[in-house]
């Protein structure tokens, strides 16, 4: 099923991205 | 930086702008529709006076906020220390590359996404939807569709976008 479907799909979605792009962003900015 | 300061509050000015239209979009307007479609057999009053007073106003301050916000923010950018070459390289060029100029590009790239999908997908197909634009019905329905999804996606990238806009001051969550 497309999360994107949902409202809560969508959110959820978003905190996850958001959790992985700050993990990637930590290693790239050396910290 | 008196300039950088009065850009900035422009940008934040117009970020609330864009972004509470998205989330008007996606958290009322959309299931809002739904329901009035739904209950339009039943007696309901039906979704035109949605569609014909509320949406094109609230798409034009939501696509023009849109620009006016990556405009500022991108003028902010260069005349602060990041530097606007420093952000969009994620910190890996500019001046003075560090921790908050690869969080702050972050936040740009996802910005800059966010935008083209405002203009490139969620206002040409709602042109279409909304009958600003000639369309079969065949045509307005996928029309929709793509609106519709391109601005879930926008929604999605808001919450990690919105993150790193303010992670140079304020740091990220779990990591740095």
């Amino acid at each position: 099923m497309n999360p994107l479907e949902t409202i809560l799909g969508t959110v959820i979605a978003g905190v996850v991205l958001a959790i992985v792009l700050a993990y990637v962003a930590s290693l790239i900015a050396g910290v | 930086m008196e300039f950088a300061i009065a850009i900035r509050l422009l940008h934040i000015v117009a970020g609330v702008m864009w972004i509470g239209l998205l989330y008007y979009f996606n958290f009322v307007q959309v299931p809002g529709l739904a329901q009035a479609n739904s209950e339009a057999a039943s007696g309901g009053p039906g979704p035109a006076a949605i569609s014909k007073y509320v949406a094109p106003r609230a798409l034009f301050w939501f696509r023009w906020a849109a620009l006016v916000t990556w405009l500022s923010g991108a003028a902010y950018l260069e005349a602060s220390p990041y530097g606007l070459a420093g952000a969009f390289s994620l910190g890996m060029a500019g001046d003075a590359p560090s921790a908050a100029t690869t969080y702050v590009g972050f936040g740009a790239w996802l910005g800059t996404i966010m935008l083209v999908n405002v203009w490139g997908l969620i206002w040409p197909n709602q042109k279409k939807v909304l009958g600003i634009k000639p369309a079969t019905d065949a045509e307005k329905a996928t029309a929709r569709r793509i609106a519709f999804l391109a601005s879930r996606t926008n929604t999605v990238l808001s919450i990690p976008m919105l993150m790193f806009m303010q992670a140079g001051s304020h740091g990220l969550p779990f990591f740095g």
